[in-house]
């Protein structure tokens, strides 16, 4: 089974064409003419040269080289990854969104204009914010939205002085880079053993220096933040704002909003809530709410309306400018709409419900087996730690690959940081009980199969199209691109 | 019903799981949940839609938009209408590419891994760099990072930026460094291009980057001659963002030494929409691997010597680094880049090459064409790619409003970008466009006012 897949490069024949142009219709002049002979390129243009089927069969075979969600389970922790509705695809390409340039006169964007606006009506409801902009095209893009936006606010009030940003230790990754990028120092508070936020922790560390807390609710660990009040109100009393990561907003629509929580900033991922594809890594879409005070400091253009007419909105006083070269990933934004229309308040309850039963009825199933570190009510996902596997001999990566021979995404692994040997497990809403039990049943038996045999799952895995890569080969001697003489 | 479907779990399932769970009732799994936050009400939604009603409810939106399809477009400033093979979107919709994740695990990622991997290599072809990332979020984002790692290669603060950069992308970039407290310091203009001289006034040793875009905003081919040696006289880094449809024929951004090369993507078989998703290209030379932003994909070998492709290099990223890394960016344009990799495999060099010479071709014929007639005016002389400038007879709104009339999608206003420019704009031509589309709008141009 196992094998390589040539590179487009190794199969190039000079002379092979994969496309159909026009000839080109205008008297034509020479190249001299039009551009000057030391701006003109020298080096022939090295691509490859396919023909059409033989670049549609190279893409093929790589898609069955590939595991989406339409594969198959795809646990995969604080990602989210549920069913990608297909009706969500068909229309975001209608030529009367995907064939639209960004600087069309107003009155022929109408459409697309009254779309991002009652998205918007629709975000802000979901998450009790008074304002969103749609431009940030991914989560981490929209925290740095966010953390610009408080630091503008800050800032106007003369308040020169908060430069910490207050991250929990469980926190994403993004969290902290997020803080760097903005110009602010990172202040971990740590968990308490209950694995959620240590509020006298938190109350000591905040002070007139704190520019904002930003925290994900429920947590990386899948745990609700019960002590939300006093933090937000610890965080408020010194001037602080209270920013909200919607990583996992999924679990909580309809039952809670982050706005009634004392949060003063949202941003959502819509790639993960709200349904649509992650594309193999984009595009996401990471729209930002905030509430009455910070509207004046959100970028430029925002969507508004006039009587009848929508228009873009540039009279934003104290703007931070802009995020992206144009309006977001409006794209992205079509889809998330779609879901959200069809699912309407109750859909997306019961989406949260389900999320959180599923994460549930599969932590109860897995405990059996597994040691849970947090072993208490869960909201849309949970941690497994492979602390005892590892003990004998294969850990969270190498249970990782085991799934990987029996057709199950795996969950993330070794995060959050604060668990040894985690396995991050979010089964999401749109997965049925007997998937669920399939899973469990392999997490068994592969548990079992660590038991007999620990070396032999430490080498998985066995049967996908390539065995286990080497990453640090990979690191050691990197090769980046393709290169002729090098073959 | 509305979109109850995408919901596998019966009511049976649900009363046998909070059973297995040992809860009574759903209300159970949400009462760490505090009263006082508590929604005590239902959100308020419009209805749900069924499907159909859904398709007939965008569509009705849709409808009430213009687009490539019913109108002839003459617009550009970083967005294009290219012509799009139907081989991509048959590519990027296959489910097994759309609907996966970042390939966090290799070995059942080898498609997304191994098409990034050629889309970095085509890049490099394209740009006569050596590395390049999986991708940005457009060209904006990808000129203010870009930016930020010639801080961090040199570990200065200050970067140059030329005012015939996209004032778009200068937007970011103002946002981004203001935000971390590094400075932006704008290069004057002089006829449309960088003004030279005041490049090299301002140039000194704090000077970590110089950002010039080619083409230009204004369409003009910057003359790059000298630059590089002058930048790297003083250890800067010379940035250029690119567009990459005119790269097979405009000098690779190697050829002149520029040293991190940026570019908006859209042109390479991605739709405008709206304005979103975008690409941002991002290579470099080697050297700058470690300061570079987000995910690159790299070669290696399995247990058995079998070649395949994993995400590499991480420790320079989020998720390791933590608040040491250069960029906080995870999630890109994945699936925009593999789209436009399938475009770069269709067209092959022969094809773009050919987009290219058009663009050049019908730009300079419509060019001539437009400032032949009374009360039009090249704003700024000299070669141009695939856009120009023009000065028009009165408010460039009105005269779009009249084209629309026409269903032409006229030009970009230059004011609201470049005050000093009333009645300017730019108007770009792709090979999409027909001599008659071209004479057609000449004709409207030339009846007007």
């Amino acid at each position: 089974m196992r094998k390589s897949k040539a590179l487009l490069f190794e199969m190039s024949r000079p002379g092979r064409r994969g496309y159909s142009l026009p000839s080109n219709d205008v008297p034509e002049k020479s190249l001299d003419e039009l551009l000057p002979r030391k701006a003109q390129r020298s080096e022939p243009l090295e691509l490859p040269e396919l023909s059409e089927v033989g670049v549609v069969r190279h893409y093929t075979e790589l898609s069955t080289r590939n595991f989406g969600v339409d594969t198959g389970f795809y646990p995969l922790g604080s990602c989210t990854m549920k069913y990608n509705p297909k009706i969500n695809e068909e229309v975001a390409v209608l030529p009367g969104f995907a064939f639209m340039h960004p600087c069309q006169p107003e009155e022929t964007t109408q459409g697309a204009l009254e779309l991002l606006y009652n998205f918007e009506q629709g975000l802000k409801e979901l998450t009790a914010m008074d304002r969103f902009t749609m431009q940030p095209a991914a989560g981490a893009h929209g925290e740095l939205t966010g953390l610009m936006v408080i630091q503008a606010y800050h800032r106007s009030r003369g308040d020169h002085n908060r430069n910490k940003v207050l991250i929990p230790l469980s926190a994403h990754g993004t969290n902290p880079a997020t803080v760097s990028m903005a110009g602010y120092e990172v202040v971990q508070i740590p968990c308490d053993d209950r694995g959620l936020v240590d509020l006298d922790a938190l109350k000591e560390a905040v002070d007139e220096t704190t520019a904002a807390l930003m925290l994900t609710n429920p947590s990386t660990l899948g745990l609700f933040e019960e002590e939300i009040i006093p933090m937000a109100k610890a965080v408020h009393e010194v001037g602080g704002l209270l920013y909200y990561d919607g990583a996992n907003l999924n679990a909580i629509m309809g039952y809670t909003r982050p706005g009634d929580m004392g949060f003063d900033v949202v941003h959502l991922n819509i790639h993960k809530t709200l349904s649509t594809p992650h594309g193999g890594g984009g595009p996401g879409s990471g729209p930002v709410g905030v509430k009455e005070r910070l509207i004046p400091f959100l970028p430029v253009p925002l969507v508004s309306k006039e009587e009848d007419r929508f228009y873009l909105d540039y009279d934003v006083p104290e703007t931070i400018g802009k995020m992206h070269s144009f309006y977001g990933n409006f794209g992205v934004a079509i889809k998330a709409y779609t879901y959200m229309r069809m699912m309407g308040a109750e859909g997306l309850k019961e989406a949260s419900t389900d999320a959180v039963i599923n994460a549930n009825y599969l932590m109860s199933l897995l405990k059996k087996t597994y040691y849970v570190p947090y072993d208490r009510i869960c909201k849309h996902e949970f941690i497994v730690s492979a602390k005892p596997e590892k003990k004998k001999g294969a850990g969270a990566g190498d249970i990782a690959k085991a799934l990987l021979d029996r057709n199950f995404h795996p969950p993330t692994v070794y995060f959050p940081l604060i668990v040894d040997e985690a396995l991050m497990i979010e089964p999401n809403d749109t997965e049925a009980k007997e998937t669920l039990d399939a899973f469990a049943a392999t997490m068994e038996q592969i548990a079992k199969d660590i038991d007999e045999d620990a070396e032999k799952v430490a080498h998985g895995p066995y049967n996908t199209v390539v065995g286990r890569l080497d990453e640090v080969r990979a690191v050691r001697n990197p090769v980046l691109i393709w290169q002729k003489d090098k073959e | 019903m509305g979109g109850k479907h995408y919901l596998p779990l019966t009511d049976e399932d649900r009363r046998e799981m909070l059973a297995e769970i040992g809860v009574s009732s759903v209300e159970d799994l949400f009462s760490d949940i505090p009263r006082e936050v508590r929604l005590q009400r239902e959100l308020e939604l419009p209805s749900p839609l069924s499907e159909y009603e859904a398709f007939k409810h965008l569509n009705e939106l849709a409808s009430k938009n213009k687009h490539f399809n019913n109108c002839v477009s003459f617009m550009g400033a970083g967005v294009y209408d290219h012509f799009i093979p139907a081989v991509i979107k048959h590519i990027t919709g296959r489910s097994e590419f759309y609907t996966s994740y970042t390939p966090y695990q290799p070995e059942i990622s080898q498609g997304v891994l191994q098409a990034i991997f050629e889309y970095q290599t085509m890049i490099c072809q394209l740009t006569g760099m050596e590395v390049a990332n999986a991708s940005m979020y457009d060209g904006g984002t990808a000129v203010a990072e870009g930016a930020v790692m010639g801080c961090g290669a040199t570990r200065r603060s200050k970067v140059l930026v030329s005012r015939s950069v996209s004032p778009l992308y200068r937007a970011v970039l103002d946002n981004y460094f203001n935000s971390r407290g590094l400075e932006v310091e704008e290069i004057p203009i002089k006829d449309g291009y960088t003004d030279r001289s005041e490049l090299e006034n301002k140039m000194g040793d704090d000077i970590a980057t110089v950002i010039l875009q080619q083409p230009n905003f204004f369409g003009l081919v910057e003359d790059m001659e000298g630059i590089a040696d002058m930048v790297h006289g003083h250890k800067a880094v010379l940035l250029v963002s690119a567009d990459p449809l005119s790269l097979p024929l405009l000098q690779a951004p190697s050829e002149y030494g520029a040293d991190i090369v940026v570019g908006e993507g859209q042109g390479l078989g991605v739709p405008a929409s709206f304005g979103g998703p975008l690409l941002g290209i991002m290579a470099a030379k080697s050297k700058f691997v470690r300061q570079m932003p987000g995910r690159i994909a790299g070669e290696t070998v399995d247990s058995e010597g079998n070649r395949g492709y994993v995400l590499t290099l991480q420790t320079r990223e989020q998720h390791i680094r933590r608040e040491k890394a250069p960029s906080n960016i995870c999630s890109n344009e994945a699936l925009v880049a593999l789209g436009a990799a399938v475009y770069m495999a269709a067209m092959g060099p022969q094809g773009m090459r050919e987009v290219a010479e058009q663009c050049l071709q019908k730009a300079a014929y419509a060019r001539e064409s437009i400032t032949a007639l009374k009360g039009y005016d090249d704003v700024y002389a000299g070669s141009t790619f695939k856009e120009f400038t023009v000065t028009v007879p009165g408010d460039p709104a009105e005269l779009n409003k009249k084209l629309l009339e026409k269903n032409i999608l006229g030009g970009v206003d230059l004011a609201p970008f470049y005050p000093e420019l009333k009645n300017a704009m730019l108007f770009a031509v792709t090979e999409k466009r027909t001599k008659e589309e071209i004479d057609t709008l000449v004709r409207e141009l030339e009846g007007w006012k």
